[in-house]
């Protein structure tokens, strides 16, 4: 899994109700994809019409803190980020990213350097990623194979329905 | 080496003698909870392709957060929930009416026992760690995995200490025991780890102070919070009729990723500043901050000691001119308890207006928004830009008795200072 587009920066503990405030969670997963336009809605209200499919989302500590809503992880998806780099991820919304297939990965020192609009690669499987612009090379940890399972396969929902297929076989 | 009280439960789970912190494991989950927001869970569980659920007995799920119904929209989310729940034969199901707010009912009902793995589609399932589980807030995808598998993946975490000592002086409780961690801990201090609060402070906690603590545990961005089982766990569960559960502690050996001391005798009453949950100060150094809005109630604070806790500071009372009060018990059985007691009439003859028992204002769904430049003062768990309504209104988190106190004056106001006065 490789991922290559423009840096879209924010800061430090961006909540969930930043991201996408409670009053879009009524039945969001019927159809997912609309929540696109809803992405920080009040937070940063022209980020749906800025972003560009494949932009890749670089944040600072805790990100996704509070809820627990996978709308949050799903809006940003809709809006067409293609992968998560942060100085670290509120636990439920890490879990929620990856269950989606929204490859999140924690790497202080790209963040800490990276402005808005670099060109940046993330080379998910080996923890490799690239400030272009800069030239800069940084080292993420790996992820645990269940996880690199669960995106490689775009996440749960598939993860899980291959499991129960094989079980029933 | 010694295990933690959760890392312990974790390998019982996991059907292991012994686990690490860091380690990976699969954990069979006793209990998975889910809201009517936890729709998007059965909406996966259908895409899962699951054609039933791991034991219909193991899965409560109750009406909370869009209840009553505020919109077209919300009711049809109800009502797909029901064919659902219909569907996949599940029938431990709190109607509107009949349940209240997840955290809150679950307990009440003695769904959740001592030593469980809890898995809930929503961040404050922590909560039932004030019963010695080991309960963890998820999204839909991981709510609807436990649902079809019976099991979750984890990483077994690393314990943050959290010894309670001396006994905290009413009228300051259980929301300003926690609200000091956050202050001293920040909202990622406990990031990816278990809480655990033990200590002599905690054998003087009623389980209503304990609920409240591990709830809003959830702020310092942990993945469980845990009280160890003792008489007043025990004494609660037998007066509610339910199990025994199986209690856990941690070994005197257990290993802590840090440690911290909070002495309840010498706390204040205390306000958390917006934006953030971790921003607190005193309440007495606030003094003179305008609300127009106090909210009494939710899974944090909605409990009928919490509602005693505020009758006994309106009795008698008046909710200031300018301020709007409401009171929302996190229950029907709450609810009823209270009116039996005199309570709501106690507080509606302040001037609160009595809500039913719903997440709505909390989470900025429905039932008393807040409009661009005014300020709450309320019990729930979160004060983030726009939970609450307008991006541009504030938001202080406070215990039930400083809000009842603000209600009054109109302004923040220590509650020690209402009670003298």
């Amino acid at each position: 899994m490789r991922f290559r587009g423009r840096a879209r920066k924010f800061g430090d503990h961006i909540d969930t109700d930043a991201i996408l405030p409670g009053r879009y969670l009524t039945d969001w997963n019927r159809d997912p994809k609309s929540l696109g336009r809803h992405c920080f809605a009040d937070f940063d209200p022209g980020f749906s019409s800025r972003v560009n499919p494949g932009d890749i989302l670089v944040a600072g500590w805790n990100f996704g803190c509070g809820s627990s809503r996978q709308a949050a992880a799903a809006a940003l998806k809709a809006a067409g980020i293609s992968c998560l780099v942060a100085k670290s991820f509120a636990r439920i919304f890490f879990r929620n990213a990856i269950n989606i297939g929204l490859p999140a990965v924690e790497c202080p020192d790209l963040v800490e350097e990276a402005t808005e609009g670099d060109l940046l690669e993330v080379a998910v499987d080996e923890g490799l990623l690239v400030n272009v612009s800069t030239g800069h090379r940084y080292s993420a940890g790996a992820f645990p194979p269940v996880v690199l399972e669960i995106l490689r396969q775009g996440g749960l929902v598939s993860y899980v329905r291959a499991r129960l297929q094989a079980a029933e076989r | 080496m010694g295990m933690t009280i959760t890392a312990k439960i974790l390998a019982k789970a996991a059907g292991r003698e012994h686990v690490c912190p860091g380690e990976l494991i699969i954990a069979r989950v006793s209990k998975v909870i889910c809201h009517d927001v936890s729709l998007a869970a059965f909406r996966e569980l259908e895409r899962m392709r699951a054609t039933r659920v791991f034991d219909p007995e193991r899965i409560a799920v109750t009406y909370d957060h869009f209840i009553p119904s505020p919109s077209v929209e919300a009711a049809e989310q109800s009502r797909a929930l029901r064919e659902y729940l219909t569907a996949y034969k599940i029938r431990r199901v709190y109607e509107v009416g009949r349940g209240g707010i997840c955290h809150v009912v679950f307990p009440e009902q003695g769904f959740v026992l001592p030593g469980e793995v809890v898995v809930g589609s929503d961040s404050h399932t922590c909560t039932y760690g004030a019963l010695g589980a080991v309960a963890l807030g998820v999204g839909s995808a991981d709510a609807a995995a436990a649902m079809a598998l019976g099991e979750i993946w984890l990483r077994v975490p690393e314990t943050v200490r959290v010894e309670l000592i001396g006994q905290p002086r009413a009228p300051v409780g259980g929301k300003d025991v926690i609200l000091s961690l956050l202050g001293r801990i920040g909202t990622s201090g406990a990031l990816y780890k278990a809480i655990e609060f033990t200590g002599e402070g905690v054998g003087a906690l009623e389980m209503a102070d304990r609920f409240t603590i591990c709830n809003m545990a959830a702020e310092a961005g942990c993945k469980n919070a845990i009280i160890a089982p003792d008489e007043i766990t025990a004494a609660f569960l037998n007066e509610i009729g339910a199990g025994e559960g199986e209690v856990f502690a941690s070994d005197e050996e257990a290993s802590y990723a840090d440690s911290h001391t909070i002495d309840c005798g010498t706390l204040a009453p205390l306000v958390a500043c917006p934006p953030s949950p971790a921003n607190v100060v005193p309440a007495q150094k606030l003094r003179g901050v305008r609300i127009d809005q106090a909210v009494i109630g939710s899974c944090t604070n909605g409990r009928l000691a919490d509602l005693r806790v505020a009758a006994r500071i309106l009795k008698g009372r008046k909710v200031s001119a300018g301020v709007r009060l409401l009171v929302i018990p996190g229950s029907q059985a709450t609810y009823l308890a209270a009116l039996r007691e005199g309570l709501l009439e106690a507080m509606a003859e302040a001037g609160a207006l009595i809500c039913p028992p719903t997440c709505g204002p909390c989470f900025g769904g429905h039932m008393g928004l807040l409009a661009e430049g005014e300020a709450a003062i309320s019990t729930t768990n979160r004060n983030f830009i726009g939970r609450m309504g307008s991006p541009r209104a504030e938001i202080y988190l406070a215990s039930p008795a400083t809000v009842a106190a603000s209600a009054v004056a109109g302004e923040i106001r220590d509650p020690r200072e209402v009670l003298d006065g």
